[in-house]
């Protein structure tokens, strides 16, 4: 190639950026530059009507111009009329300032796609090209509308040049991902697998692309691109490494390719066919193999590339997670490369080796580098290598590492980088909770954490503890003196139950620091106080007057100052009896996902916790809280500080129709924060654990109905979306997704983009049952309203009873299988107050809607009812028992389930305590 | 799953200028300067030895310095480090090879030509052709079609 043809030099150009480039500061460029822009414009306006070599030069200069960060707000219709030059470089010219310059909503659009249509259609290949990039580089709406069709022709016509077809498959896969409504599945589809098999390597490398992402959304469709794949693979794999020329990098052949093929089969199970996944077990090995050999090269991109398909081999493998030979392969790889001199492969390894952890078949291998992945931590130079550390240190810990990779951890919070600080908190807050053997452990490791990193301990860390705390009578004591010795902070929660004697001194005490406290912790010594009020009645004349001054019912925040004067005035107004019931010890905390867990499951990557870790968390943190059998989970106390927990499951449904009835109604009316509207709307989503059809949603704008059936491990759900507006809604779109690790198979045809007033659309959703799960598929709806945005988010009402296959048996065989299932953890109880009414009539309706079958002549007493199914998963089947107790005098309810899955249990008991 | 796809390229010199830029996802120019903005002083105030791979909001940056030149990329946080540290790598091998010995100015003075390259080695974020043969062998054509009109048939 000639040192750059630049045959068309523009030279009018190379000196603008020669001016540009001397200009001695920021005021001098932008003089020049809008002396240009003046310039431009008025050549453009002029009466002279321009050659195309000047408008290419001025649309070049503008392109420039905008390309140095400055805003254009003409040209446009010169660079499209630069579209339709027959001269290949004004063309050129003109594409490049439209890709760059062109926004998708631009007016001019028709006339670009008139352009571009006839550069389609002119079977020039270069120019078929041009086009095809533009529409790849702006992949608007109008031009999927316009161009959705008449690609895939092109990307399948026999007589398609090559480079043509390479551009066609990634501009249809731009299109399809901006709007894939519009890119219909066809006859094509099938063609384009096959391009797998094509001759021209770089065919398959552009083509692959597509196929990956159409796979993702119709793997059904799809699914004979696993056994090409495979067999390409296995081609690339065995061949020399100049068998395929140009293709062969750095010594590698295609590691471009490789990669892909491999990012392809991870979108699906391992192979069924035998032959088949033979082949790529035996591709694994190879690849793993050639790890060990010798390099071939010494330039760092033949290691880069070979090691670039190694990973997306380990990928591979921890996605099938089912050959224990090549995951402990892997794991020993990755140990390798833990203690290479590139700090590139150090960082992988650690990363990689991350999702290794939590495989079963990996676990015990990666726990062997525990040693050297310590030493990452104190010694790796690189921050965001020593927070790949510490992700695999947390990933790695169980029960028999916990106390040493906690301590490694606190002692690295020391000297820890800020940016990483209040992470590594988290996950030492977990970890000692999850892996508490003895109480006094867990509680020394929290308050060295706050001692270390209180800055960073989080509300969350706090909350947390004291709800651990609560729950367990043992460990109050050691607790509270350790907390008093260190002085840090007196949380007015179990303050109660520990301060005995000598009440005053110890109020003295307590307040003689108050001053000291941030604002949060002023507002629990607030709460401290009215319970110091309740206990110690000598008190209240110090402590009002406390409340009284002005500081404390004058103060700026509004918080302390609500508090005060709702303090204030409870302690005065209400009798002692009144008081004793307000400020009644809080019951244990309703057992629940951590909220610490919570907040680390927010932050993306590799070390965010899985939903089984979490279910784990939740067994051990029910060992931690001492079980569950702690009476009526009815709070009796509207204290101010549950409000503050901030989780939105935490206050039981109980709660508010117990404080309504209170006397107190009126003084605790708006203490505390409202309970923000959720983002997620639960209250629809509990309305139809017992039923199957009726309105989930509705707002001004929006009314969205379901219908659904069940059958077996299978479901189908009917979404009505009614627009009750008389505006059309525009940019309709809906995903479903399943959070975390959901056992729910869900898949959904997209719906219309455009809903017009009044109308209404249906969607279809089936639903398959993999196993037991606790959470609800999400799904999010946008849409244009106006203009405006709308973005909301509904619990889909997908629960676990919806599976259920009702069960008919006698009396003795009931209970017979009630008492096979008599280990403590297959039994989940609760009892609680009713909300709805007692009816029987109304009670059997919401049994039978539960999918279970009422049995009658059960139980010995007759005002009980006692139900029984099965549920069905794809792979298993779970006998569930109900037995639920009303009693009509106190207005209350005991509920028992047995099954014989201990997780179901607590779900279904979970679900139900909010039904009756 | 992501699956090999930049989100954007940018090349930007040791003073921070910005000398090219690629968006393969729709944003809004006020987005657009205020990542550049963010990104070209966090990767200017890494060290050398530094690992090429940085987590930044949900995405991962991979760059790799070349001489007075940046070439930094955004990738989905599991999508594959090493193979876009070579993307970063052809492509600088085809400029070098297109204009014979490639240094900043080249792409200054020339910076149509280096999208018109990158174009055609990768397309709407993912690699189209990855053989410097074919590719340069494209950019060849279009050169030689330079100044030919061409008639409509």
């Amino acid at each position: 190639m000639p040192a750059v043809s630049k045959g068309d030099g523009m030279r009018g150009l190379a000196v603008f950026i020669s001016d540009i480039r001397n200009c001695k500061s920021k005021e001098a460029e932008i003089k020049r530059i809008n002396k240009e822009l003046a310039n431009i414009r008025s050549k453009f306006k002029g009466d002279k009507a321009l050659d195309g070599y000047s408008k290419k030069k001025y649309v070049c200069k503008l392109l420039f111009i905008f390309l140095l960060g400055h805003d254009i707000d003409f040209g446009h219709m010169e660079a499209v009329n630069l579209l339709s030059s027959n001269k290949y470089t004004e063309k050129q010219i003109g594409y490049l300032f439209i890709s760059v310059l062109v926004n998708s909503n631009s007016e001019l659009i028709r006339l670009i796609n008139n352009a571009i249509k006839n550069d389609l259609s002119s079977r020039n290949p270069t120019f078929m090209c041009l086009a095809l990039h533009c529409i790849a580089n702006v992949g608007s709406r109008e031009m999927a509308e316009a161009f959705a069709s008449e690609i895939p022709r092109i990307l399948v016509a026999g007589d398609t040049m090559d480079s043509v077809k390479q551009s066609a498959a990634l501009c249809l896969l731009r299109l399809y991902k901006t709007s894939p409504d519009l890119v219909l599945m066809g006859e094509w589809t099938s063609r384009v697998v096959h391009l797998l098999n094509d001759q021209h390597m770089g065919v398959v490398t552009a083509a692959i692309s597509l196929i990956t992402c159409l796979s993702q959304k119709n793997p059904d469709e799809f699914k004979t691109c696993v056994s090409l794949a495979v067999s390409r693979l296995s081609r690339i794999v065995s061949s020399a490494s100049t068998d395929l020329q140009d293709y062969t990098y750095y010594f590698v052949p295609a590691p471009w390719l490789s990669c892909k093929l491999l990012r392809l089969l991870q979108c699906y199970p391992p192979p069924e066919d035998g032959a088949v996944k033979g082949r790529l077990v035996e591709c694994l090995e190879t690849i793993l193999n050639k790890a060990q050999e010798p390099p071939k090269s010494k330039k760092v991109q033949h290691s880069n590339a070979k090691n670039a398909i190694l990973f997306e081999a380990i990928s591979l493998i921890i996605h099938y997670d089912s050959e224990p030979n090549l995951l402990v392969r892997a794991c020993n790889q990755l140990g390798q490369f833990l203690q290479h001199r590139e700090t590139n492969l150090r960082y992988l390894a650690l990363e990689s080796m991350c999702t290794l952890a939590s495989s079963e078949f990996s676990h015990e291998a990666v726990k062997t580098h525990i040693e050297t992945v310590i030493n990452a931590l104190k010694t790796e130079r690189d921050v965001s290598v020593r927070q790949r550390a510490a992700d695999l240190l947390y990933a790695m810990c169980d029960r028999s590492n916990a106390k040493q990779i906690v301590a490694e951890m606190l002692s690295y919070l020391e000297t820890a980088d800020y940016s990483i600080r209040e992470e590594m908190v988290l996950k030492v807050a977990i970890l000692a909770e999850k892996y508490a053997v003895d109480y006094s452990w867990y509680v020394d490791t929290i308050l060295n954490l706050i001692r270390i990193a209180g800055d960073y301990v989080s509300e969350e860390v706090w909350y947390r503890v004291i709800q651990i705390v609560i729950n367990r009578d043992d460990v109050q004591g050691y607790a509270a003196k350790t907390v008093f010795e260190v002085l840090e902070l007196v949380v007015g929660r179990w303050f109660g139950s520990v301060l005995l004697g000598r009440p005053l001194v110890q109020f003295n005490l307590l307040h003689s620091k108050f001053h000291l406290c941030s604002v949060p912790t002023r507002a629990l010594l607030l709460s401290a106080y009215i319970k110091f009020i309740n206990l110690f009645p000598e008190t209240k004349a110090t402590i009002q007057e406390v409340l009284r001054c002005d500081s404390q019912i004058r103060n700026s925040d509004v918080e302390l100052q609500q508090r005060a004067v709702e303090y204030l005035k409870l302690s005065s107004i209400a009798s002692t009896d009144v008081l004793a019931t307000v400020l009644e010890e809080m019951p244990p905390f309703p057992e629940r996902e951590s909220s610490i867990l919570a907040k680390l499951k927010k932050k993306k990557g590799p070390g965010a916790v899985s939903v089984t870790e979490l279910d784990d968390s939740k067994r051990e943190a029910g060992e931690l809280n001492g079980g569950a059998d702690r009476g009526p989970d009815t709070a009796s106390t509207p204290s101010p500080s549950a409000d503050l927990l901030g989780i939105r499951s935490a206050a039981p449904v109980g709660a508010a129709q117990t404080n309504a009835g209170s006397l107190l109604v009126d003084v605790f009316s708006d203490s505390g924060p409202a309970a923000p509207s959720a983002a997620v709307n639960d209250d629809g989503f509990l309305r139809f654990v017992c039923k199957n059809n009726g309105v989930l949603f509705e707002n001004q704008l929006l009314q969205i109905g379901i219908k659904s059936e069940y059958r077996q491990n299978l479901g189908r759900m009917y979404l009505f979306y009614g627009n009750k507006t008389s505006v059309q809604f525009a940019s309709f779109s809906t995903t479903v997704s399943c959070p975390g690790e959901l056992q729910l198979n869900v898949q959904s045809k997209p719906v219309e983009p455009l809903v017009e007033g009044g109308a209404q659309i249906q969607q279809v959703l089936n639903i398959e049952c993999i196993t037991d799960f606790c959470d609800a598929p999400l799904l999010n709806i946008k849409f244009r309203y106006g203009g405006a945005l709308q973005n909301l988010t509904l619990k889909l009402p997908v629960t676990i009873n919806k599976f259920f296959q009702p069960t008919e048996m006698s009396s003795s065989d009931f209970f017979q299988r009630w008492k096979q299932l008599s280990q403590p953890q297959q039994e989940a109880q609760k009892i609680f107050k009713a909300n709805h009414s007692m009816d029987t009539e109304v009670l059997k309706a919401k049994l039978l809607g539960l999918g279970t079958a009422l049995l009658d002549n059960i139980d010995p007493n007759p005002e009980n009812y006692v139900c029984a199914g099965v549920i069905q998963t794809k792979g298993q089947q779970i006998g569930c028992l109900l037995r639920l107790e009303p009693n009509a005098q106190a207005q209350m309810y005991r509920l028992t389930l047995r099954c014989s899955k201990d997780t179901v249990s607590k779900r279904l008991c979970e679900l139900l305590a909010q039904q009756f | 799953m992501p699956f090999l796809c930049l989100f954007f390229m940018l090349l930007f010199s040791r003073q921070g200028k910005l000398r090219l830029q690629k968006w393969y996802v729709p944003l809004s120019d006020k987005e657009k300067k205020k990542i550049t903005r963010e990104l070209v002083q966090t990767v200017l105030a890494r060290k050398p030895k530094m690992c090429s791979f940085l987590e930044w909001r949900d995405l991962k940056i991979v760059y790799k310095r070349y001489a007075s030149l940046y070439f930094c990329c955004a990738i989905e946080d599991q999508d594959n480090e090493l193979i876009t540290l070579e993307i970063i790598h052809r492509y600088v091998e085809l400029l070098d090879k297109y204009f014979g010995s490639v240094c900043e100015l080249d792409i200054i003075f020339n910076f149509e030509k280096a999208y018109f390259i990158l174009d055609e080695f990768l397309l709407g974020g993912e690699a189209q052709e990855t053989s410097k043969k074919n590719v340069l062998k494209a950019i060849e054509q279009a050169d030689l079609l330079q100044e030919v009109r061409y008639s409509p048939r």
